[in-house]
């Protein structure tokens, strides 16, 4: 019996490596060209969707991208390992000085960060500031009936549970822009934590990718976290109502998320933060994602990001909402769509 | 490999008489050239994994300088991990690695090798076989499923009975305090042990199975009864083994990365309780190594993978110590 | 026969403690294997129901979308487990060769020694290690620099094994070898490791086992694919990988895949 296993393990060794090597040989005549891509976790969902849309449309063009963390995608995109990176949160300075060549920051579409929560046998929407939201994440509220929140909540009977602060524990884009809201709002968490796409949290358990955090909150009572619009939907988990910078208690929604972005003012590399964002329906917690594209790649591969671009604009904004996305304001689109021209 | 040479052979292994003794005829000669190049071909792979080893460790040592030089001894220390200020210190992960380890072998050894008494001893072969096979399936399970069944079973199980029974029996200990969360210490430990339980019951059930029958018999002759056997003659002969499969398991523990973080709570503290969240190096290299793009933060990240590797050191260094203590307390019957 | 008396108090007293203690590791046992058999069935029924053609012979499907399959991640992690038997296994098993043969000096204990450290290195520092050496310099992910990873990690445990159970092989079989003249290389690789094999093998099928499900070391090196990888040179999907990457609901579907590849080893 053994020798036969033994047997049948050498087979699937040499077909294994058969297989591999098998296609290289015909295909490199260079039928299909595929692009390879890597970067931010947030925008997977539709980039995933329009990828494959292109596919469809382009039979010969496959576009394989590996959503390994917005910081990945900029490692990568300078290192010239992949074709073209995706982030959340924009290049610094320092990191396009590095960069041998010009990298473009393409915004293609918009979300939202939502604060779940998990309170069992509560039924209600609950309201919720910035500040409030930051003394909840630094540990200094730590109780559901705390008057901070109750005064926030008139109405609502908060019970008197233990807060579980869940925040990611990977480097995450997502929490780039939670951050980076509640650094705009509240000065003590700017000194004391900061933002950035890892964070020396104050409190709380970390979860791992988006799907860490919800599932955490939905097992936890008492949680809290924040996670990516469709993640909250998809896993059917009540979200908060934020106040934004002009007063108004507002949910996350694709209507919302594009309001913050028309009160932004977009400067011409396109690297903008629009969290609390001016705008009677703006939603606070929103954020730009952008493709890393250099601007000369070249070749058959320059022709095909120009073309997957300009594709995206005409074309791909509009599956956006479907997933939860808010497709670029008009004007922004029109900007982009200048600079995309210039990639080849 | 910490290999004690069975006692009954003094020189081992033996070697064939010297080529020249039996004259230069052409079977002899063709017995030299294929002795050479047989000898000199596993010297070479032999050390190739030095080569290998020592390559990681360089790569592990250049690639940390920054954070090396800007934090030096202070950094095994210091509980602090900090990227937005740039203040990074290794403790809670050093803390959480050793801890969750020494809870898994804790509860794997004896399980294991018990078990494995078990199948080889007293099970009947055919069904011996069988479980070991499927035994041998579980080790093919990929560590991130071993994740998510952490997720949706054991820390619910952990969080709504373990860890309140604890509590409520055992909660004066400082190791049994605090809220249930959960996801924590004590989690990992047992998704550890879990994981690691089927190298210790294979090894340590192949290696019993292969003791000499004419030990047994010997044993058997001398009036020992069947758990005597057991434990004078087969346990002593694996003991070698077992050794091996522990250090193995311990390996394995110390370096497993998706199921510890899924179930640890990835929070870096110090904390002596066993209910509380905390963090492992290779679940802090596994979370924050493909968002770092900042060099301190890069390097302060690779001086952890250093940490991790100058552990590896360390465990080993210590087992081998243990090893020659045996040997030379002249402790081999 | 009453040569013995086994009726003796104390004899009845050594038997009772047998029985107990042998009870006591039935315990153990039958602990271990129901936690197993959980584990199994689990996996089993969460993703038996998934497992149709489609899944075998069908590229994913974009995020939301139901159907598609995974079958580029099949043949993914069959090249990459490939790959790592080549570059695994002889160095490994030849090292364990050399141990067990000629390795009973200092070199020998260092090599032991510094492949225990080896087994320690955490998977995703061996990824880097490979992502610094192969995809780097080739400016691309691949499947070879996968394979690499892979292969590294499975040296420890061949190794061992390959050692351990040439250890076994008793004395007695190699001076009979020699006392018929049989050179040394051909006694090793004609006598001592056929008589070895079974453990060999037994250690290899867990090595193999071991790596199959390792995720960390390939997210930067054979990096993942969303279609099918055309050679060593690209980069590629496999299972562990894709199972990482799939979202919430779809995740049942992939935890039968490791299932069936064990069941398969």
């Amino acid at each position: 019996m053994l020798k036969s296993i033994k047997k049948a393990l050498r087979v699937l060794l040499a077909a294994g490596i058969a297989a591999g090597s098998l296609g290289a040989a015909p295909l490199a005549a260079g039928d299909t060209v595929t692009l390879v891509g890597a970067g931010a976790t947030f925008p997977y969902p539709i980039y995933s969707k329009w990828f494959d849309e292109f596919h469809k449309k382009n039979p010969d063009v496959e576009i394989n991208y590996q959503s390994i963390g917005s910081g990945g995608g900029i490692r990568q995109v300078t290192a010239k390992t992949v074709d073209f990176g995706a982030t959340d949160g924009p290049m610094t300075n320092d990191q396009l000085f590095a960069v041998d060549g010009k990298i473009l920051h393409l915004p293609t579409v918009m979300g939202a960060v939502v604060v779940v929560y998990n309170l069992p046998s509560f039924n209600g929407k609950i309201q919720i500031t910035g500040s409030v939201l930051a003394d909840i994440f630094l540990g200094k509220i730590k109780s559901w009936d705390d008057p901070a929140l109750a005064s926030l909540n008139k109405g609502l009977s908060l019970p008197s549970v233990p807060i579980v602060v869940i925040h990611r524990s990977d480097g995450s884009g997502t929490s780039y822009c939670f951050t980076d809201y509640l650094s705009k709002v509240s000065d003590a968490w700017k000194s004391k934590v900061g933002k950035g796409t890892a964070v020396n949290w104050p409190a709380g358990l970390g979860g791992k990718g988006n799907e860490g955090v919800s599932g955490t909150v939905k097992q936890t009572a008492g949680g809290i976290g924040y996670v990516e619009l469709i993640y909250a939907v998809q896993n059917k988990i009540p979200f908060m109502a934020v106040k934004n910078k002009s007063g108004r208690f507002v949910e996350a929604s694709v209507e919302g998320v594009t309001a913050a972005a028309k009160g932004a003012e977009i400067p011409a590399d396109f690297r903008v933060s629009i969290t609390d964002a001016e705008g009677e329906d703006a939603y606070p917690i929103s954020t730009f994602t952008w493709l890393l594209v250099y601007e000369r790649t070249g070749g058959r591969k320059g022709e095909i990001l120009h073309d997957f671009l300009l594709w995206m604009l005409n074309d791909g904004e509009k599956i956006a909402p479907s997933l939860g996305y808010a497709p670029l304001p008009d004007a922004v689109a029109a900007k982009v769509k200048e600079a995309a021209e210039k990639v080849r | 490999m910490i290999v004690l040479a069975p006692e009954h052979v003094p020189a081992f292994p033996p070697v064939p008489p010297s080529r020249e003794a039996a004259g230069g005829s052409a079977f002899s000669r063709s017995g030299k050239w294929g002795d050479r190049l047989f000898h000199g071909a596993a010297l070479s792979f032999s050390a190739g994994i030095l080569l290998l080893t020592g390559g990681i460790g360089a790569s592990l040592w250049r690639n940390s300088a920054l954070s090396r030089h800007a934090f030096g001894w202070e950094f095994l220390i210091g509980r602090v991990w900090d990227p937005v200020a740039g203040q990074f210190g290794a403790l809670p992960f050093l803390y959480g690695t050793l801890l969750t380890s020494a809870l898994a072998l804790l509860i794997a050894v004896p399980l294991g090798v018990g078990a494995a008494i078990f199948l080889s001893e007293l099970a009947p072969r055919r069904i011996s076989d069988v479980m070991s096979f499927l035994i041998e399936l579980l080790a093919a399970v990929p560590s991130v499923i071993y994740g998510l069944l952490g997720i949706f079973v054991l820390v619910p199980l952990v969080r709504r009975f373990l860890e309140p029974v604890l509590g409520k029996t055992l909660g004066f200990l400082p190791l049994f305090s605090g809220p249930p969360y959960g996801v924590g210490f004590l989690s990992a430990g047992l998704i550890l042990a879990i994981m690691v339980i089927p190298f210790i019951i294979t090894v340590t059930r192949e290696v019993m199975l292969s003791t000499p029958k004419l030990l047994r018999e010997a044993a058997m002759a001398l009036g020992a009864t069947r758990w005597e056997v057991a434990t004078t003659v087969a346990l002593p002969f694996a003991r070698s083994g077992i050794a091996g499969a522990i250090f193995l398991a311990l390996a394995r523990a110390l370096g497993e990365t998706m199921a510890v973080t899924m179930v640890i709570g990835n929070t870096p503290v110090v904390s002596a309780s066993l209910f509380s969240p905390g963090y492992t190096m290779a679940a802090v290299l596994a979370n924050e190594f493909t968002e770092a793009s900042d060099p301190l933060y890069l390097h302060a990240l690779v001086e952890i993978g250093l940490v991790l590797f100058g552990a590896t050191l360390v465990v080993n260094a210590l087992a081998q110590l243990l090893v020659w203590s045996v040997k030379n307390r002249g402790g081999r019957r | 026969m009453t040569l013995i008396a086994f009726d003796s108090g104390r004899y009845r007293r050594r038997k009772l403690f047998g029985r107990l203690a042998f009870a006591s590791t039935a315990l153990c046992a039958a602990g271990v294997l129901s936690a197993l058999f959980f584990i199994l069935g689990y996996l089993w029924v969460h993703g038996i129901s998934s497992i149709n053609w489609d899944f075998l012979t069908k590229l994913p499907k974009p995020v939301g979308e139901t159907g598609g399959g995974m079958a580029n991640a099949l043949v993914g992690s069959a090249e990459l487990l490939g790959l790592a038997g080549l570059f695994g296994l002889p160095t490994g098993v030849f090292a364990g060769i050399y141990l067990s043969e000629y390795g009973h000096n200092r070199f020998g204990t260092i090599v032991r020694y510094t492949t225990d450290i080896l087994n320690g290195v955490p998977s995703i520092v061996i990824g880097i290690f490979a992502y610094t050496l192969f995809v780097l310099p080739m400016r691309r992910f691949t499947a070879l620099a996968g394979g690499a990873a892979l292969g590294a990690m499975m040296i420890p445990i061949a190794v061992r094994t390959t050692e351990e159970f040439m250890n076994l092989v008793p004395t007695s079989v190699r001076e009979a070898a020699y006392a018929l003249g049989i050179p040394r290389w051909k006694t090793v690789v004609f006598i001592v490791i056929p008589t070895a094999l079974r453990g060999i093998v037994t250690g290899i099928m867990l090595d193999f086992a071991r790596v199959a499900g390792e995720t960390a070391p390939l997210l930067f090196t054979a990096f993942g694919n969303r279609y099918w990888s055309r050679g060593i040179l690209e980069p590629t999907s496999s299972l562990p990988v894709m199972i990482t990457h799939t979202p919430f609901p779809p995740m049942r579907t992939g935890t039968a895949r490791p299932g069936r590849r064990a069941w398969f080893f």
